[in-house]
């Protein structure tokens, strides 16, 4: 179960069932349906709306047809400055709502030339990681009500409170902390926090073994996942795929190791799973080792967090100068980027948001084709979009 | 003392009387259901208590629940086929309560004693497909019509390990009468140890195995629950009804569960009864009259187990996809339930 | 003994949750009959301290979504030490918060140079007319009653604060 590889008869005979289905539908000459998974349905993650062409049970076409919830995010961004940017693009990818705000202030640091000291990259690096866990867990929680195990969102949403609690006893706020701030954090930790923070990460690795027992290693879940939506390895880097869809095609990609950024990551050792197979079930599994991963590198990083100060010099009203500038970091999602164009002014001239999940299920219309209405939920919830992220 | 009782009452008084026992022996079980394992036992498998505000302990909220959906508002769909549309949900309920007219309660407490009880069991309950098939296809949705003819596929489907596992117990007993098989099992005796009886559940296991199976997939519960399949097809047949149709849907669900979990209990743990070893009893006419009452006690605790195994799978299991379910079917359950039958039907002549 | 079926583990995490939730609790709390204390920082509600505020506008500037309304006159006051200069100070006329438009994003509460705004873990304030969820200066100077001390840093923290 643990990551084996999928076998070539079970792929071969699952293509083989679509093949045969396909032909009867021919030689029965039937009609077809256009079914919309419409914008308000229990499946989607949001307002997504899937326009179908179904042959019986069948997919002959299928289209996303996003934008249901955008919200003007690029132009919102033109008349605000740099603190209200920062408070406004928490609610792009609202689960793990402090990895948004990092690589803009990533971007306008590069701008103002200013590196944040040691404790603050550390403190920010721990915050993007509890992220990627209460964003992530939530995603093995969904998983089961996708395919109709109505237990593990509730385990999910039990553990998750920990996190939440945490994210709020530092910041203020459990979704939306508004914490980054350019050269640095607004406060520092509160007292106790390394010692919670410690108990929290051990209880999330309990609820990762026990959503590994109770889902994936169910032979009912196995059966809905693999072998249903495999995305070769060239394809996925074709369509611009990221994140956790990109390493379980097999391409071994990760951001935090490979780019340079002024962050902790190169100061803790972290394993990059991947996976061969490319079906949901590589997926939803490369998400699961990734949320252990994501415990381990935090409790590395407190156990060696530097003290110091934890805002750099900077001026008091904060006016970037002009340049631009890019980068992504490897956010829960994927790989999210922003491009802050700036002529000297309060707030950015232009930002253009790079999300994950736009990318992400760009391509569904290829993937979607030829399986089966169930296997349309699976192939959506292990692709794991946000609406939010989509449409911004 | 009962068969005297009620030589005394006429006829339209018997009548009366069986049919508040049926409402009684249906609805009751579904309450209870509904609260205990749907309300309660849900809850506390997801670390949480579930209703807690009406009534202590929430005990009052499958009424509350009913007041709610009594006072909604009925909306048929314009494009519906109305007197399809407004009779389905009846269509499925008049099967549990013609399911529950063969289920022995006690020795003398009975609606009716067929001797062909357990074929219009099986028959019987068929009739609950057309209901959803009906609904399915009347509720002029597209999600409706997918769920409809899923279910229609799946319930056919799982007739057939569900008819081949009872025929186990049938050829054990040599029997087609419940009352018959319920005294096989509590009189009989394995091996010549006579103290537990001759319970079906351990010498037909792989039948009860397949018939559990097969009424969790006839219920559509997960993991065979693709007809209404919650995050795909929002309810499936019953997304279209509201109020007091949809009540009686929810009600018909459980009631259903309910009155197959007595069918199971009665072919395989021996029904109303104790091992009649435990009181000297030799046969039915030995059978003390207290048993009429304490006889649905205990065929309700009983039914309340098979109930708990029922949904305890349901909280805890994905759902399979369609073809999967059919091949599961055809595939796995039918050929097991056919050996079944056959090593059944040898062991049966040799000993 | 061979390797139980995933299947049957699977039902042992479910019994398991249900023992723990029958014998321990559950994770849950009643809400109306019982409250979770929410950590000292976290944001409920913004109180102004009257006699900080020197109507400079900055936090009304600042708010994205521009729900700080402010509107102040000039007064004199007495110089502050015999013969000086008679001085001109800002008297508040009206100072209230629109909680809902305030997206509780903390801005003002930064960038206010005189400390005169606070963050107080209060949420329990909601009401059933909208237009009552605009908090004048009165309502606001009450909740400074509910404003806790700041806690204790972590360690490893510089000692300098705010």
């Amino acid at each position: 179960m643990t990551g084996d590889r999928l076998g070539n008869r079970q792929q071969l005979a699952y293509i083989a069932a679509q093949a045969a289905d396909a032909r009867v539908n021919l030689e029965l000459e039937t009609e077809g349906m256009t079914l919309n998974i419409g914008p308000q349905h229990p499946a989607t993650h949001g307002t997504l709306r899937i326009i179908a062409r179904l042959d019986g049970e069948q997919v002959v076409w299928a289209e996303p047809s996003c934008g249901y919830m955008h919200r003007g995010y690029e132009k919102l961004t033109e008349v605000r400055t740099y603190p209200q940017v920062t408070s406004l693009v928490n609610r792009i990818d609202w689960l793990g709502s402090f990895a948004n705000e990092v690589p803009f202030i990533l971007a306008a640091e590069k701008l103002m030339n200013v590196e944040a000291p040691p404790r603050a990259q550390w403190i920010r690096t721990i915050l993007f990681e509890l992220s990627r866990i209460a964003n992530v867990s939530l995603f093995l929680g969904d998983l089961g009500v996708q395919l109709g195990a109505i237990t593990p969102v509730f385990l999910a949403f039990r553990d998750r409170e920990y996190v939440l609690n945490l994210i709020e006893s530092a910041t203020g706020g459990r979704f939306h902390p508004n914490f980054d701030r350019i050269g640095g954090l607004k406060d520092d930790l509160p007292a106790g926090f390394i010692d919670e923070t410690k108990a929290v990460m051990k209880k999330l690795r309990n609820f990762c073994d026990e959503i590994e027992t109770l889902l994936f290693g169910n032979e009912i879940f196995q059966s809905r996942t693999r072998g249903i939506g495999v995305i070769p390895r060239d394809i996925a880097l074709q369509y611009g795929m990221s994140g956790a869809n990109l390493r379980a095609s097999g391409v071994d990609w990760d951001l935090r190791r490979d780019q340079p950024n002024a962050m902790a990551w190169d100061k803790v050792n972290f394993k990059v799973w991947t996976h061969p197979d490319g079906d949901s079930f590589a997926r939803c599994w490369v998400r699961l080792q990734e949320t252990r991963e994501a415990t381990l590198i935090v409790d590395q990083l407190l156990d060696t967090i530097p003290s110091g100060p934890i805002m750099a010099k900077v001026p008091k009203i904060i006016k970037v100068p002009e340049g631009e500038a890019y980068v992504s970091t490897e956010n829960p999602l994927g790989e999210m980027g922003y491009y802050v164009v700036s002529r000297g002014d309060l707030g950015p001239f232009r930002v253009k948001i790079r999300s994950a999940s736009f990318n992400n299920i760009s391509i569904a219309p290829w993937l979607l084709r030829g399986v089966y209405v169930p296997d349309i939920v699976t192939i959506l919830a292990s692709l794991y979009f946000i609406l939010g992220d989509i449409d911004r | 003392m009962i068969a005297s009782l009620l030589a005394e009452i006429p006829y339209w008084g018997e009548s009366l009387l069986r049919v508040l026992g049926g409402l009684v022996a249906v609805l009751l079980p579904a309450g209870t259901i509904v609260y205990l394992f749907l309300f309660k036992m849900m809850s506390f498998m997801q670390s949480r208590l579930g209703p807690m505000e009406a009534g202590p302990y929430g005990s009052m909220q499958l009424f509350a629940e009913v007041g709610k959906w009594l006072q909604k508002e009925d909306i048929v769909p314009e494009r519906a086929d109305k007197f399809i549309f407004k009779i389905a949900p009846i269509v499925v309920l008049v099967s549990t309560f013609l399911l529950v007219a063969v289920v022995p309660f006690g020795p003398d407490a009975y609606f009716t004693n067929f001797e062909t009880g357990v074929f219009y069991a099986l028959a019987v309950s068929s009739i609950a497909v057309l209901g959803i098939l009906m609904a399915g296809w009347s509720s002029a949705n597209k999600y409706s019509l997918l769920g409809g003819l899923r279910a229609a596929g799946q319930l056919i489907a799982y007739e057939l390990p569900m008819v081949l596992a009872v025929v186990g117990v049938v050829i054990q007993a040599g029997t087609m009468n419940m009352q018959q098989i319920v005294v096989a099992q509590n009189g009989g005796s394995m091996f010549g140890f006579s103290g537990v009886g001759n319970p079906y559940v351990i010498t037909q296991f792989i039948g009860f195995v397949v018939f559990m199976i097969a009424i969790q997939a006839e219920l559509t519960q997960a993991p065979f629950d693709m007809p209404i399949a919650e995050s795909e097809l929002v309810s499936g047949y019953m997304t279209e009804y509201s109020g007091f149709r949809f009540l009686i849907f929810f009600i018909g669900e459980f009631a259903t569960a309910g009155v197959f979990a007595m069918i199971a209990s009665v072919l395989f743990l021996g029904g109303w009864g104790v091992p009649f070893a435990w009181f000297g009893w030799t046969s039915i006419d030995d059978v003390a009259n207290w048993m009429n009452i304490v006889g649905p006690l205990i065929l309700f605790t009983k039914m309340m187990l098979v109930v708990f195994i029922i949904m305890w799978i349901r909280f805890s299991y994905p759902r399979f996809r369609e073809d999967q379910l059919q091949r599961f079917a055809w595939k796995v359950l039918i050929p097991v339930s056919l050996a079944n039958i056959m090593v059944t039907a040898v062991l049966k002549v040799v000993f | 003994m061979a390797k139980l079926p995933g299947l049957i583990k699977g039902l042992g995490v479910t019994f398991g949750t249900m023992v723990r939730t029958i014998t321990k609790g559950a994770n849950t709390v009643q809400y109306p009959h019982e409250k979770e204390t929410p950590p000292i920082r976290a944001r409920g509600v913004i109180a102004l301290h009257q006699d900080n505020c020197t109507s400079c506008m900055l936090c009304s500037r600042s708010c994205p979504d521009w729900c700080i309304y402010i509107e102040a006159h000039k007064d004199l006051a007495p110089p502050r030490r015999e013969g000086g200069k008679v001085r001109q100070v800002n008297k508040l006329d009206r100072f209230d918060i629109d909680y809902s438009l305030c997206m509780y994003c903390g801005i003002c509460v930064e960038v206010c140079p005189f400390d005169a705004l606070f963050w107080s873990p209060e949420y329990e304030y909601s009401e059933p007319n909208i237009s009552d969820l605009l908090h004048d200066k009165t309502k606001l100077s009450e909740w400074m009653e509910t404003v806790p001390e700041a806690p204790a840093l972590e360690v490893g923290a510089d000692k300098k604060k705010k």
